[in-house]
């Protein structure tokens, strides 16, 4: 090994704790960059494999029923390549252990052969047989929710009548790669199953023999999906189809695209963060490091090395640094990405999902590590470079000081010497110390962002499950029910509070945008189902007009007082113009409301409810249920504290796992600045700081100078991150922005007050290691030291 | 210089050699007009109080530095007219220098402190050869930290010679050392001048070492104030100061 190699690596042993803060710091980065990327890796070709061999459809439909004469008519329409029509129903769920209530969505398969699109991956067990009576295939995560297994039965309520279905198969679909129940904003695998049935079962027991009410299309390569679509909702019109969508409002696909998007965000957002702060780590370190060996480098130069080769020396120290934390930092991001895969695995089903090494990631990973490194040691290695070597003979000449700002406007006697000393050191560097604070403070906003994402869905929660909706109860009818049902209904003991609402399938247009939407009708002045501003106040449903949801208005480009155009897709379809006269803010979905009695009269129907919101006694909640559960034309019955702990498993768990990463990551670069910063300052004033000691001042006199400049720094630093952290909170937030789920800008004190707490706690410990190094200052030393 | 007369070839030939610096709003003239050669297997001291300009010449006669105005040749090379990257040529192949603070890298052994310059010269001493020769063979393996001051002067100068540089340039080698360190490395230098036959300049404020030389160049206020030749060159065993 080269001399000068053996130099450096001796060097960066001497300082190895400052190496060690700053590889932490690089490595937090480089992790999280390897894992978003890995974690992509692995999602996004699990999908495209899983979608390519199991053929997932394009464009998807529903109607009533559709004659299987038309689908020549479908396969007919240019772009198209392939047609699958079936049948889907949902029907409510016996489940033994279950007091609360279970849908399955049952799924015909054709009875010979295999399914042309969507098709069904047998994980366990079989699939169906032809010709039998009673078989189903579950959705795995539904099976090991229940802990299912082949040979098991169910029961299930096909079209008012009960049915046993017996158990064969256990299988996944690219459907339901995570499966989420349409109108719930998480997957509850308890409550919601997929039941793949024989075509012949399901048109007996719905009396659909030779008819469909589904239909998803495969297009052929630069088919237009628009184009497509608009003609499948004119052939299938008569038939009552709600609609067609085209993939993007696939509910799964939306949900498995919506985390690639945001692990790419990550993958940027977080080197971002620790790279930058890192170079600045670097550059401060290089640079003090060249200030103490100026003599060394006098000597190297007076010999004749070159100026390349003692700028490379001092660069070097920065590249095996940032070697070094991209090495671990690419290590633990693999292991992060392994956790993560194994997180998803829970969530997203697929045929093989697998922890996969992105190698491009691990290259760029290298590159913007040794960028950053180089862009931040250069500014230091520069001067190394540029200082001739007659002037590195001499001893680097005094620190020029001059009074600060702060000391020309208080009077003379106001601050102590000490004081004096640490702003005026301070003062000197203020590009280093603006820079100090600036990294203390990324610290501070990355614990805050970290923690917001917690506080912001609390606040959600707390938003629509307590603030905008009181019920515990929702009934959904299979039909629209008479004043005489709802009234029963309202009527079971143990009801104390009842509404209903009406809801119907519909297209709102505006412009040129579409967007295929329930509407729900409601009281003028519901007091269960409510809606809120943005205040937390609720919202008079006016007598007349459209009342969209902030996330609807901005899809279709609407404001309050447009006319949108509303297509009712049931019924007698009337297509009316109706104005935009609220806009209200929701967390969740896309939605539109009206007023209970404009609905009706805009359906030219009477006073029906699709269902009802329910306020029970919290002893009887399961007695009403079961009542429910036997009324017929009752569909469904969700229990809003059932779908609320569901939330809370899902998405706190996901939560939690991310924020111990992100809080660990924080302290890391809390640690990695304040300890630098102390240490750098140490070395600076090593000689002043033992005068004083020679001259009388006490250990902690000397130590209030030293750390008095790391405590204003840290102090300054706290408001500063606060601000930041608010900032890359709103860009998170408003890059979580989604058709299933917003996260609002909540940022809770506590928040706050843990990313004032993290810097604080790295300050105190850095100072006390710092300070322990004052006690070792060697005095004599010190007055032996040539000038 | 003539090949015919009794003096061998010049080394060093500088003429009129300026140096001004501005330290801040101050000039400083640390050299006035300095003409002088050094000549091959010379031992010269330069004698000079603090301030006389001495190390100012001795930076420029080893390329640290360049003079304001005047020239400086190095045999045929006029180091006056060089690049940056001549300079650190020239210093890589022909310069040994020996700082009054030694100027070792801490981290590094005394051999490797040596082998740092080996390893980057074309035809070099062996690095414990060169420790050999300033007596300090056994001590290899000790860090700088771990010898005394005169010892690791002997380190500096084993470093500067590994090379087999033409010359050698010592800033007040003995500066920082008390007198019988310092007479030890007194000793080294001049068996250095004397068995490899280096052209040596010394520079110093003490006028006993002066003694030692074949010839003493005195410097005054950034201008040459004597030359004298010794007849006779006392031994640094023999130095008193």
């Amino acid at each position: 090994m080269k001399k000068l190699d053996r130099k450096l690596l001796r060097d960066l042993a001497r300082m190895k704790g400052q190496a060690v803060a700053i590889i932490l710091v690089i490595s937090a980065g480089v992790a999280t960059f390897v894992m978003s990327m890995c974690a992509y890796a692995s999602l996004a070709s699990s999908q495209r494999t899983f979608y390519r061999d199991f053929r997932f459809a394009d464009v998807f439909s529903s109607a009533k029923r559709c004659p299987d004469a038309i689908l020549p008519r479908i396969e007919e329409l240019s772009g198209v390549a392939a047609v699958e029509s079936r049948l889907v129903y949902d029907a409510p769920l016996k489940v033994p252990e279950m007091t609360e209530p279970a849908t399955a969505r049952l799924i015909s398969v054709p009875e010979f052969g295999e399914s042309a699109l969507n098709k069904v991956y047998i994980s366990r067990g079989r699939m169906l047989e032809p010709l039998r009576t009673g078989e189903v295939v579950v959705s795995e995560v539904f099976a090991d929710a229940h802990g299912f297994k082949s040979g098991d039965q169910v029961q299930a309520i096909l079209n008012g009548r009960l049915q046993t279905l017996t158990i064969v198969g256990i299988a996944l679909s690219p459907e339901y790669v995570i499966q989420v129940q349409p109108g719930s904003i998480v997957p509850d695998n308890k409550r919601f199953g997929v039941f793949w049935m024989s075509q012949r079962d399901l048109e007996a027991a719905f009396d659909m023999t030779g008819a469909f009410n589904s239909v998803s299309l495969k297009l052929s390569f630069g088919a237009n999906v628009e184009q497509v679509i608009d003609e499948l909702d004119r052939l299938l019109k008569p038939y009552g189809s709600i609609g067609a969508f085209a993939r993007d409002e696939q509910i799964s696909h939306q949900y498995l695209s919506e985390e690639l998007a945001q692990l790419r965000n990550m993958a940027w957002m977080a080197p971002a963060i620790f790279l930058s702060v890192a170079a600045f780590l670097l550059n401060i370190v290089v640079a003090r490091v060249i200030s103490q060996q100026r003599e060394q480098i006098a000597a190297l130069k007076a010999f004749g090395y070159s100026n390349f080769e003692v700028g490379l020396h001092y660069l070097n120290m920065a590249l095996v640094i940032s070697l070094l934390g991209t090495i671990l930092g690419t290590l633990l991001g693999f292991w992060m990405a392994a956790n993560i895969t194994q997180m998803y695995q829970r969530f997203y089903k697929f045929p093989l999902l697998e922890f996969q090494v992105d190698r491009l990631a691990v290259v760029s990973a290298f590159l913007l590590t040794t960028g950053s490194a180089v862009l931040g040691a250069w500014w230091s290695v520069r001067s190394a470079i540029q200082l001739p070597p007659a002037e590195a003979m001499r001893p680097e000449p005094p620190p020029s000081y001059q009074l600060t700002l702060l000391e020309r406007l208080l009077p003379a006697g106001l601050l102590s010497a000490e004081f004096r000393m640490v702003v005026r050191n301070i003062a000197r560097k203020p590009f280093k110390a603006s820079l100090s604070v600036l990294g203390i403070a990324m610290a501070v906003a990355v614990m805050i962002l970290g923690n917001f994402t917690l506080d912001a869905v609390s606040y959600m929660m707390d938003f629509q499950f307590r603030q905008a909706q009181r019920q515990d109860l929702t009934v959904s009818f299979i039909e629209p029910a008479t004043s005489s049902v709802v009234y029963e209904v309202a009527h079971l003991p143990g009801v104390l509070d009842s509404e209903t609402m009406r809801t119907v399938a519909t297209r709102i247009h505006y412009q040129n945008r579409a967007r295929r939407v329930g509407i729900m009708g409601l009281d003028s002045e519901p007091r269960l189902y409510r809606l809120l501003d943005r205040r937390e106040r609720p919202v008079q449903i006016p007598a007349v007009g459209v009342m969209l949801n902030t996330k609807l208005a901005e899809l279709l480009g609407v404001n309050l007082g447009d006319e949108v155009i509303v297509e009712v897709l049931e019924d007698k379809r009337p297509t009316v113009s109706v104005e935009v006269t609220a806009i209200i803010e929701e967390y969740a979905g896309v939605n539109a409301y009206m007023n209970k009695q404009h609905l009706h009269a805009l359906l030219q129907e009477s006073n029906v409810a699709s269902g009802a919101f329910l306020k029970v006694d919290s002893n009887r909640i399961a007695t009403v249920f079961n009542e429910l559960e036997t009324r017929p034309g009752v569909g469904s019955v969700a229990i809003k504290e059932a779908v609320i702990r569901s939330f809370r498993e899902t998405v706190a768990e996901n939560i939690l796992v991310m924020r111990s990463f992100i809080m660990a990551f924080a302290a890391v670069i809390a640690i990695g600045v304040v300890y630098n910063s102390a240490r750098i300052s140490l070395s600076e004033q090593s000689r002043d700081l033992a005068t004083m000691r020679v001259i009388g001042f006490t250990k902690q006199e000397v130590s209030t100078i030293l750390l008095g400049e790391i405590a204003l720094l840290t102090m300054a630093a706290i408001p500063l991150g606060w601000g930041i952290g608010y900032l890359l909170a709103a860009a998170m937030s408003s890059g979580l922005d989604t058709e299933n789920y917003r996260i609002p800008l909540v940022v809770s004190r506590t928040t706050f007050a843990l990313g004032a707490a993290v810097v604080i706690v790295a300050t105190v410990c850095s100072g006390w290691i710092v300070q322990r190094r004052i006690h070792d200052l060697d005095l004599v030393a010190v007055l032996k030291t040539r000038e | 210089m003539n090949s015919d007369t009794t003096r061998p070839a010049a080394v060093f030939r500088a003429a009129g050699v300026t140096k001004i610096y501005q330290m801040g709003e101050v000039r400083v003239h640390a050299l006035r007009g300095v003409s002088l050669e050094l000549y091959e297997h010379e031992f010269v001291v330069l004698l000079g109080a603090s301030g006389s300009g001495k190390s100012t010449l001795l930076n420029i006669l080893g390329g640290l530095d360049v003079p304001t105005s005047g020239t400086v040749h190095y045999l045929d090379q006029e180091l006056t007219a060089s690049s940056d990257a001549e300079l650190t040529q020239y210093r890589r192949k022909s310069v040994g220098f020996v700082f009054q603070f030694y100027n070792l890298i801490p981290s590094l052994t005394a051999r490797e402190n040596v082998e740092l310059i080996t390893e980057i010269a074309s035809d070099p001493l062996n690095a414990l050869d060169a420790l050999d020769l300033v007596r300090l063979k056994e001590r290899a393996n000790h860090f700088p930290a771990q010898l005394s001051g005169g010892e690791q002067q002997r380190v500096a100068i084993a470093r500067a010679i590994a090379k087999r540089p033409r010359v050698l340039l010592c800033d007040e080698p003995t500066g920082a050392l008390d007198v019988q360190t310092g007479i030890v490395v007194l000793e080294a230098i001049v068996r250095i001048n004397r068995e490899l036959g280096t052209t040596t300049a010394v520079i110093t404020h003490n006028a006993a070492i002066a003694k030692m030389a074949h010839r003493v160049i005195s410097l005054s206020d950034g201008q040459i104030s004597g030359v004298r030749e010794n007849q006779v060159q006392v031994a640094a065993r023999e130095l008193e100061w």
